[in-house]
């Protein structure tokens, strides 16, 4: 067991990938010579040379479509969007192509495919650099969504992805990068499924992905002033671990989801829409959510920062629902 | 003109045949259409069956193809059983893709045939990545792309143009020039509407060729594979071809004249290659009866076994949205 970065962990899971199997290969934009926009390939195409860590083009919707045929193809592609951003220009391959292949040819293709992207605001990079969308992939049947929010995961899930037979995105949050965690490279994570990473008995906090850390501090700093929190990290979106949400709720009797992607349509919603759905008797009140406000996330530091949710609005949620009867 | 003393009989009669085969297929859809029993889309390749039947003389069976919404044709002439594809226009579980798919979303893996894809320019990238997997795995292989002129002003179109030739894949682009984007004029759509000059922008080879010609266009698509084949580089090959009919089913046809229909109507490429063959001695009327009652046969065999084939159980409805057991990763 040792510490390492989120960014660490995840170069280790591509060198680790690429070591194992030689199907497997690298593209994206500056993830050779450059080493990645946020480094996490950095080193590799010396390692492993420019047929298996390719530079592309600025040409999203190409080099994941590429990906896709490669994986129908006998490959095991990883492609990496630099940014959730710039995979608005590769929609159109992701969901009529990647989702919907295996069905429409009555199970004759599958695309083993694996699309890695930072998602998320908080660095100051204002309304285009900052979405999260990983709420709007998990609405597509086909593909499978998931937001490693530990430096395990980060590592893990990106192996587990790979052996999957069908497509895999990954939500990297560029927050996280610079996190330190414990990493072992033995560890081998499930794909999916939700796990509770901090527990307590009077509010259930879930959350995922970069709010997962934000989540972890609050329910520090509501232990000093006595509530309970317990933090579910949802790990995947799609497929949702729905019966660790309802199993936290029956215990806890409250719910605060925690979401950086806008309110309106958010997976915050599909979360509380299931515990209405299925876990409406166990509540002792209405699930709170604390999400993204309503804004083209703004470039300066204090407006951001209220855009987004923080230790203090998590807590003032918490602390909020904790007290109702 | 055809030159008999060149061109082999019995490959010849093929080609008619396969030609006639597209026709007639499409035509009996058209009659079940209007019966009722197919529904949605149903975009006809009528008039431009020599693209489809002269490309794919060039093809081998180890080559890949991926087409578009329009490849009635392109999947006959690739060898697909008419069965499974009238089955598949019915919706029923014996068709190609398990009656999912319908008209716009033919698949056979077994005949590398990697399906119908029904946004425009949409299959290009994948072309490009199938065409990667074989030259990372070492197999000299070539993956051919159909697409219409309507995609050639799609940002897929230049991105995939230019990968591909960045990365020295063997790619044949196939463009089947059909002259509109659905409604639109190609001379209202593109500022450069000579196709086959905008290959140049990303250093690929490129042609053009008469898409009435089923002859020509085998020809051009022979020289276009070869030179795949031999440099590994990807290729552009614009045929020239007209649609007789609508868009799809049915469409007013505001954007074009009828004496312009009639006047290409007058290049039907099955008629005048059955003209020359007559001419030539290669096709009596003899020949030409057995043939028509053959392909006529098999029209009406793809129809009774979609007509008996069965609906797919309602309960196999989420059954491969993945990989795993149905239902398992569906929420």
């Amino acid at each position: 067991m040792t510490r390492v970065t989120y960014r660490e962990a995840v170069r280790a899971a591509l060198r680790r990938a690429l070591a194992d199997d030689v199907r497997v290969f690298l593209m994206g934009e500056d993830v050779g010579r450059y080493g990645g926009a946020y480094a996490c390939s950095h080193g590799l195409l010396d390692e492993f040379g420019p047929a298996r860590v390719r530079d592309t083009p600025l040409s999203e919707s190409t080099f994941v479509g590429a990906g896709i045929g490669a994986a129908l193809g006998g490959m095991r592609p990883i492609v990496e969007v630099m940014t959730v951003n710039f995979s608005l220009l590769a929609l159109d391959q992701i969901v009529n192509n990647a989702a919907t292949l295996r069905h429409m040819s009555g199970g004759q293709l599958g695309v083993p495919l694996v699309v890695r992207m930072a998602t998320g605001a908080g660095r100051q990079v204002a309304a285009q650099h900052s979405h999260s969308f990983e709420g709007w992939y998990a609405h597509i049947p086909g593909i499978t969504v998931v937001a490693p929010g530990t430096v395990e995961d980060a590592y893990g899930m990106l192996l587990a992805a790979l052996a999957e037979p069908d497509p895999v995105f990954i939500f990297e949050h560029a927050g996280l990068y610079p996190m330190e965690g414990d990493f072992d490279e033995d560890a081998r994570p499930p794909l999916h499924g939700a796990c509770v990473r901090r527990a307590g008995s009077d509010v259930s906090v879930i959350t995922f992905g970069g709010s997962l850390p934000k989540a972890l501090a609050a329910a520090d700093a509501l232990a000093t002033e006595g509530v309970s929190a317990e933090v579910i990290d949802l790990r995947a979106l799609r497929p949702l671990d729905t019966a660790t949400v309802l199993a936290s709720i029956a215990k806890t009797r409250r719910a605060v989801v925690v979401d950086e992607a806008w309110r309106s349509g958010s997976f915050a919603a599909e979360v509380c829409a299931r515990i209405a759905e299925e876990g409406f008797y166990d509540l002792d009140a209405p699930p709170v959510r604390v999400c993204g406000a309503e804004v083209p996330i703004p470039y300066p530091k204090h407006l951001e920062d209220a855009a987004l949710p923080q230790l203090a609005t998590i807590v003032a949620a918490v602390r909020g629902i904790a007290q109702r009867r | 003109m055809l030159d008999a003393s060149a061109l082999d009989r019995a490959h010849a009669l093929t080609l008619w045949r396969e030609m006639l085969r597209i026709r007639r297929f499409e035509e009996e859809a058209v009659e079940l259409y209007s019966r009722g029993a197919i529904r949605g889309f149903l975009h006809l390749s009528i008039g431009e069956e020599a693209v489809a039947v002269g490309a794919m003389q060039a093809l081998a069976p180890e080559d890949a193809i991926v087409s578009t919404y329009r490849e009635h044709g392109h999947a006959l002439a690739r060898g697909m059983p008419a069965q499974a594809l009238m089955a598949e226009l019915y919706g029923k579980a014996n068709g190609c893709s398990r009656g999912r798919g319908g008209s716009m979303h033919f698949f056979d893996v077994g005949r590398r045939f990697y399906g119908g894809y029904a946004i425009v320019g949409g299959g290009l990238p994948i072309a490009v990545g199938l065409a990667l997997a074989d030259v990372l795995q070492d197999r000299r292989r070539v993956t051919a792309c159909f697409f219409g002129d309507g995609a050639v002003a799609e940002g897929e179109f230049h991105e995939s143009m230019n990968l591909a030739a960045l990365w020295r894949l063997p790619v044949l682009f196939l463009c089947e020039n059909n002259l509109y984007a659905m409604g639109t004029a190609l001379e209202r759509h593109q500022s450069q509407p000579d196709i086959a000059r905008k290959a140049a922008a990303y250093d690929v080879p490129s042609a053009a060729v008469d898409g009435m010609d089923v002859v020509a266009v085998e020809a051009a698509a022979r020289r276009a594979v070869d030179a795949v084949r031999a440099d590994g580089r990807p290729y552009l090959l614009e045929a020239r071809t007209y649609r007789f009919r609508a868009h799809s089913m049915y469409d007013p046809e505001l954007y074009r004249t009828k004496a312009e229909v009639e006047q290409w109507k007058r290049r039907d490429p099955i008629v005048t290659f059955a003209a020359q063959l007559a001419t030539s001695g290669v096709l009596d009327a003899g020949e030409r009866a057995r043939i028509e009652a053959a392909v006529g046969a098999e029209v009406d065999a793809a129809v009774a076994f979609a007509e008996l084939g069965a609906w797919e159980p309602v309960e196999d409805l989420t059954r491969d949205v993945y990989a795993a057991a149905a239902g398992e990763r569906t929420r």
